[in-house]
């Protein structure tokens, strides 16, 4: 096991505490940069997919892994993002401005939303994202004219400084550029997390009475929180919008909520690799239940594409196990896994027994 | 002018007068302890002055600024520190984080400065901790530096209670029970530092605390209180020497009682 000897504050600051770290990130971005060389047209797509869900996946935790406030709305936010970006570049805006703002306005919306939102906490709060959704939804519709309603809208393929970003006739470049914005706010997000505005969120998931006392404003940081991971997920919303070229209202059905809910607990709460982690799993999932489906009826002749609900089924019991036995997600699980491995053969179950916490302070309101 | 003045405080719950017409004032540099029995609202008063609860009336004056006034948040900003009885840390965070949390007041960057981790936020990173590493020093925390507050015994979390106050770099700090739950060894530390406080930071300490021994160890004036109202004012020693106060801890024996 390797032990980091700190000899300056600065080791505590930076992202990794030396070389070794931070050559497995640089190693981890050269495999994913030379992906488009490594495999296949639908594989690379998928890849591209499963990056779009983790920078939402970290829109979510921001909000519900680091803030401790949960919402089912997102899929709303992700539809605004999308919405704006499409409709701005239809209008003739090039992508580079367009694409900021709709982070920007899913961001402003959602910090707005979040002022009397965040006097609501735990069901209520989600019940109270849910109905917003409604309302996005409801509004797109409305809003034809801009939107396309039901009909739906194309979102135009992206062009920068002469070259060809589009999501069909050129993956690769749609998958480098994606990439990039992953990195980039990845990036970002840990530097949050290492200042004060991060330190403020943690403060006021874990005891607002305590906030309080220290300084926090508790309906600012909230706010702040929620206008951060609203703008997040509306940059994925509006990436997701190129990446399925031409879509309508019921791409971001309330399901989008769920699945984005379930990429953050499965994933791991409170940890940015969750988000990663929860994302593979909720788009490799799907494609291996079809693999597995395929396998079975083509090797023992049972047909499972007859039975209605059984991704749905096998994400559900998923989920519930995960709730039960792993709450810490999947990060958790590998982080147990590296210790025991790390440790071997000093590793005792005992050491990964969650503590019970008795003795709080009754939430003063 | 005194640091701290409250001037006939009262809450009222309903029908519960949880406090009722209390007033003292706390000098700069002093020890200051309010005891009492159970449910005797020592702790609402600690609230009050947090601004936890709407005091029903009174005023509390603090540096020459009106508390009542002011949001919870802002109270910190003034210069007051307070712990907790219960414990209120960050438990899925490091001690140090949690000391870094109570240089929240000290935050001289903007949020998304911190986005871009801008050379301005690591020095401010840097002079944080430096402060924070001389209260971890000053209660020899070191060893727990980088420890989950949710694997610590309940002696060291006291401990980091204190410490995230002292990090705030408060002018008064404000400690509920800070002798609740420790070891005979571990409350005589308590005492010391207190002193400490006291003596080589300047502060001054308002302090609830059940333990007499503490109290009169380390407090200039002692304020009690019963059922919300104050008993008596004074030295340890004469508090703990009025009939009124010994009434309320060992029960109603009146004079026809005695008779």
């Amino acid at each position: 096991m390797r032990v980091v000897f700190k000899t300056s504050y600065d080791k505590d600051i930076d992202l990794h505490p030396d070389w070794w770290e931070r050559g497995k990130i640089a190693v981890l971005l050269v495999v994913m940069g030379l992906l488009p060389f490594l495999v296949g047209e639908y594989y690379l797509a998928e890849a591209t997919n499963t990056l779009i869900w983790a920078l939402a996946g970290m829109g979510l935790m921001v909000l519900v892994g680091h803030s401790g406030q949960v919402s089912l709305g997102h899929a709303g936010f992700m539809a605004i993002g999308a919405y704006v970006d499409a409709g701005l570049m239809t209008a003739g805006v090039p992508w580079i401005i367009a694409f900021p703002l709709a982070g920007l306005a899913a961001g402003c919306f959602g910090a707005l939303v979040a002022i009397p939102a965040v006097r609501m906490s735990g069901i209520y709060l989600a019940i109270a994202t849910l109905a917003l959704f409604v309302i996005i939804e409801e509004m797109i519709i409305i809003l034809e004219p801009l939107t396309g309603g039901v009909g739906g809208m194309f979102a135009p393929s992206i062009t920068l400084f002469g070259i060809d970003f589009d999501r069909y006739a050129s993956l690769s470049n749609f998958y480098w550029l994606v990439l990039a914005i992953v990195a980039l706010v990845t990036w970002g997000y840990a530097n949050i997390l290492r200042s004060p505005t991060g330190r403020s969120f943690l403060a006021v998931r874990d005891s607002e009475v305590s906030a309080r006392a220290l300084g926090i404003n508790v309906t600012r940081t909230k706010a702040l929180a929620f206008g951060l991971s609203c703008g997040v997920t509306g940059l994925a919303g509006a990436l997701m919008g190129h990446y399925i070229a031409f879509f309508n209202y019921e791409l971001f059905s309330i399901f989008i909520s769920i699945n984005l809910l379930l990429v953050v607990t499965i994933g791991g709460l409170g940890f940015i690799q969750g988000a990663f982690f929860g994302a593979v799993l909720i788009t490799a999932v799907p494609q291996l239940i079809a693999i597995l489906r395929d396998g079975l009826n083509a090797s023992v002749g049972i047909d499972l594409g007859a039975v209605p609900g059984l991704d749905t089924l096998i994400f559900s019991v998923i989920l519930v196990g995960f709730i039960i036995y792993e709450p810490t997600g999947l990060y958790g699980r590998w982080l147990k896994f590296r210790a025991y491995v790390q440790l071997f053969p000093l590793a005792r179950r005992e050491m990964f027994r969650r503590q019970k916490t008795y003795l709080k302070t009754e939430r003063m309101r | 002018m005194s640091l701290l003045e409250v001037t006939d405080l009262a809450v009222h719950f309903g029908g519960v007068k949880a406090v009722d017409g209390v007033s003292f004032h706390v000098e700069e540099g002093e020890v200051f302890s309010i005891i009492g029995p159970n449910g005797a609202g020592k702790s609402t008063i600690f609230n009050l002055i947090s601004r936890f609860y709407e005091p029903t009336r009174g005023k509390i004056r603090f540096d020459g600024a009106e508390l009542t006034a002011l949001a919870p948040h802002q109270v910190a900003d003034l210069g007051i520190a307070r712990t907790f009885q219960n414990i209120e840390l960050f438990d899925h965070s490091t001690v140090l984080d949690n000391l870094l949390m109570g240089r929240h007041r000290h935050r001289a960057t903007h949020w998304v400065q911190d986005l871009l981790f801008l050379p301005k936020v690591r020095a401010e990173e840097r002079a944080h901790r430096q402060k924070v590493e001389e209260v971890m020093e000053f209660l020899e925390l070191e060893a727990y530096r980088d420890k989950m507050i949710a694997g610590l015994p309940y002696g060291v979390r006291k401990v980091v209670e204190i410490g995230r106050a002292l990090s705030m770099g408060p002018k008064m700090i404000l400690l509920d029970e800070p002798a609740s739950g420790l070891s005979v060894e571990e409350s005589q530390d308590v005492a010391y530092w207190i002193e400490d406080m006291r003596r080589d930071m300047g502060l001054s300490v308002l302090m609830v605390e059940h333990d007499m021994r503490l109290v009169t160890q380390v407090s200039d004036r002692v304020l009690a209180v019963a059922n919300g109202k104050p008993l008596a004012l004074g030295s340890p020693a004469e508090v703990q020497s009025d009939p009124e106060v010994q009434a309320a801890y060992l029960g109603t024996a009146t004079a026809e009682d005695v008779a």
